[in-house]
């Protein structure tokens, strides 16, 4: 009876398969209405309208590149290339150099990397082998809230809470135990005053954490189960099926995430303001303060005076954008190959 | 064999222990970090916060005309940014199926998205600023609406393309064109998606201290002159948290405190309320 009915119906309408809205060309479309040439040109101008915006997104990249280089031209003149290599900072004598910042920047990075890899990697293993399913939501939105505290409240925090913490228990340590290894212990002398190179870097591991966990759930939960649940039938533990299944197949995607969250670390500005000291000095102690290119902005950008001054800060700028926009694309695109090859999979 | 088996069973519980030690990090520094501001903002929190403006070190005042800014330049600068990240999101999802502008779009914004927001603040300085020759509140509004955008365009395009094509055909077949398919059907379908991606966006402009301080500025005084320096929260922290004055050091921490229960509340009524899967 039932099977019937569907004959019928199925009989009584043929089945059209419609193109895709982009594939219909206006002409083909015969309009009844005739105000078609209308509706024609109201597309026209919407689609435009959007296009434009679209066009609008790179034409403000362009526009910051742009704006970034006319506004360093004046140092650029002054110092060539040797802006790069120069530790010297002197405002009164207008010699600029951007090698102290940049050893900031990236050391920050660095120590942010170094604590925020492992951990994204285990809150991210958490969260998809071991967390029962009624705890995975509210843990994961809780890690990505981290990333959700502003900045300045990350910087203030680290500062009056963290900072005193490591001068009087942490940094104490590192020096009476890392200070005494040859070679490496350079980077642990000094006295500890709790700001500094160091701190800086641990608060923005915390910063990139929810970044870096995020991306390797994300590309953790595509894994295709056949694959972990035969590891599990020959007999592997959890922690073999993640090691040697999960993070070959997901490799791609978690070193996008990382460099996602190299990304961000490189160009955080506020938490690194608070925390790094801002002075121009270049040591191998990662516990005395430093400076970024960030922080390096943020304090003294309102108060150059003279054209070199401020020239100098933008070609900072415009450094600190160069390098955050290679580093970024990189992620971008493996991320992208990721999702491509997933395609090809499925 | 045998201690072999033990040795792999050892590997895995030693591992696995650490993720939870991991998981529990991640989470003791979002607790200390909000455990931190509510017992020093809390004290803090006065009526005097609400009513009076910021004052100059050694002497009463609250937060009023910081308060106000912000609010007020992430006002504008939502304003400004949602409509274009809107439509250039309607670009990508609706027409950019085919050709090169769309794909590169996606690239720059995606890139743009987690740029560092300084630069955006140092761009408004060189071509707004500078120009104009004195920081203004509009210029803070352009910076905000600047990393509104990205955003705003990235959520809009992963929910258009949640619609299903179907919905699409449907309205094509009923004669729609497609500016009315668009606006009328699967924007609205939508809707929700679209509303915690601006969501997000406000939360996010509502922390930026960065693009602010070559911008908006700051100004110790109430002003609604758009066209003046304007005091805005995270500035007015800033500031005060780095002095050396006891009085001032309170305040940032009251104002550090609303700021963060701001964002907070912003980003669980993004995710609850408007319950659809959001995509970075």
């Amino acid at each position: 009876m039932n099977a019937s009915t569907m004959q019928t119906t199925a009989d009584a309408i043929p089945v059209i398969i419609a193109p895709l809205p982009s594939q219909i060309k206006a002409s083909t479309v015969r309009m009844p209405d005739p105000k078609s040439k209308n509706i024609k040109l109201q597309d026209l101008i919407f689609r435009a309208v959007t296009r434009t915006f679209a066009f609008l997104v790179l034409a403000v990249l362009l526009a910051i590149i742009g704006s970034l280089i006319y506004g360093s031209l004046p140092a650029m003149r002054k110092f060539g290339i040797g802006f790069l290599a120069s530790a010297e900072w002197n405002p009164v004598t207008e010699q600029f150099g951007a090698l102290v910042p940049i050893v900031g920047t990236l050391a920050t990075s660095a120590i942010a990397l170094l604590i925020g890899i492992p951990v994204s990697f285990g809150i991210a293993l958490f969260l998809t082998e071991l967390s029962p399913p009624w705890l995975k939501r509210p843990l994961g939105t809780a890690i990505e809230l981290l990333a959700a505290i502003p900045s300045i409240i990350y910087g203030m925090w680290g500062l009056f809470v963290l900072a005193p913490l490591f001068a009087d228990h942490v940094q104490p340590w590192l020096i009476k135990t890392l200070g005494a290894v040859p070679l490496a212990g350079a980077l642990f002398k000094g006295p500890p005053q709790g700001i500094g190179v160091l701190t800086a870097g641990f608060v923005l591991s915390i910063m990139v954490i929810p970044f870096i966990a995020s991306v390797m759930r994300d590309v953790f939960d595509v894994v295709p189960p056949v694959l972990k649940e035969s590891a599990y039938g020959l007999g592997c533990t959890t922690w073999e099926v993640v090691w040697n299944i999960v993070l070959p197949y997901t490799k791609v995607g978690v070193i996008g995430g990382i460099m996602l969250g190299l990304g961000r670390a490189l160009g955080e500005t506020m938490a690194v303001t608070f925390l790094i000291g801002n002075a121009h000095q270049l040591t191998m102690s990662i516990l005395a303060p430093g400076n970024s290119i960030a922080s390096a902005l943020a304090n003294e950008f309102t108060e150059a005076v003279g054209d070199l001054y401020t020239s100098s800060l933008i070609e900072l700028g415009l450094i600190l954008f160069v390098i955050t926009f290679i580093v970024l694309a990189f992620a971008k695109l493996l991320l992208l190959q990721l999702a491509k090859s997933e395609g090809r999979r499925t | 064999m045998s201690h072999r088996y033990s040795r792999r069973l050892f590997v895995n519980r030693f591992n696995l222990v650490m993720s939870l030690v991991t998981m529990a990090f991640g989470l003791a520094f979002l607790a200390w970090i909000l455990w931190t501001l509510f017992q020093a903002g809390f004290h803090a929190l006065s009526v005097d916060l609400f009513t009076k403006m910021t004052p100059p070190p050694g002497s009463n005042g609250g937060l009023l005309n910081a308060i106000a800014g912000s609010l007020l330049m992430a006002a504008m600068g939502t304003v400004i940014g949602t409509p274009i990240g809107i439509l250039a999101g309607i670009y990508l999802a609706e027409y950019g199926r085919r050709g090169w502008l769309a794909p590169v779009t996606r690239f720059i914004n995606d890139i743009l998205l987690s740029a560092p927001s300084i630069v955006i603040g140092l761009f408004i300085y060189e071509v707004y600023v500078f120009r104009a020759g004195h920081f203004s509140a509009w210029a803070g509004s352009l910076a905000l609406a600047l990393i509104v955008i990205p955003v705003v365009i990235r959520t809009t395009e992963n929910m258009l393309k949640l619609v299903p094509d179907s919905l699409r055909e449907a309205a094509a077949a009923l004669g729609t064109p497609q500016w009315k398919m668009i606006l009328m059907v699967t924007l609205r379908a939508v809707k929700a998606g679209i509303v915690t991606g601006v969501l997000l966006a406000v939360a996010r402009i509502s922390g930026e201290t960065a693009p602010l301080l070559f911008t908006a500025l700051n100004n110790q005084f109430w002003t609604s002159n758009l066209d003046s320096p304007m005091a805005n929260l995270p500035v007015v922290i800033f500031q005060f948290a780095m002095s050396p004055y006891n009085d001032w050091q309170q305040l940032a921490w009251a104002g550090a405190l609303l700021i963060t229960l701001a964002v907070l509340i912003l980003n669980v009524l993004a995710r609850t309320v408007f319950r659809q899967p959001i995509t970075r």
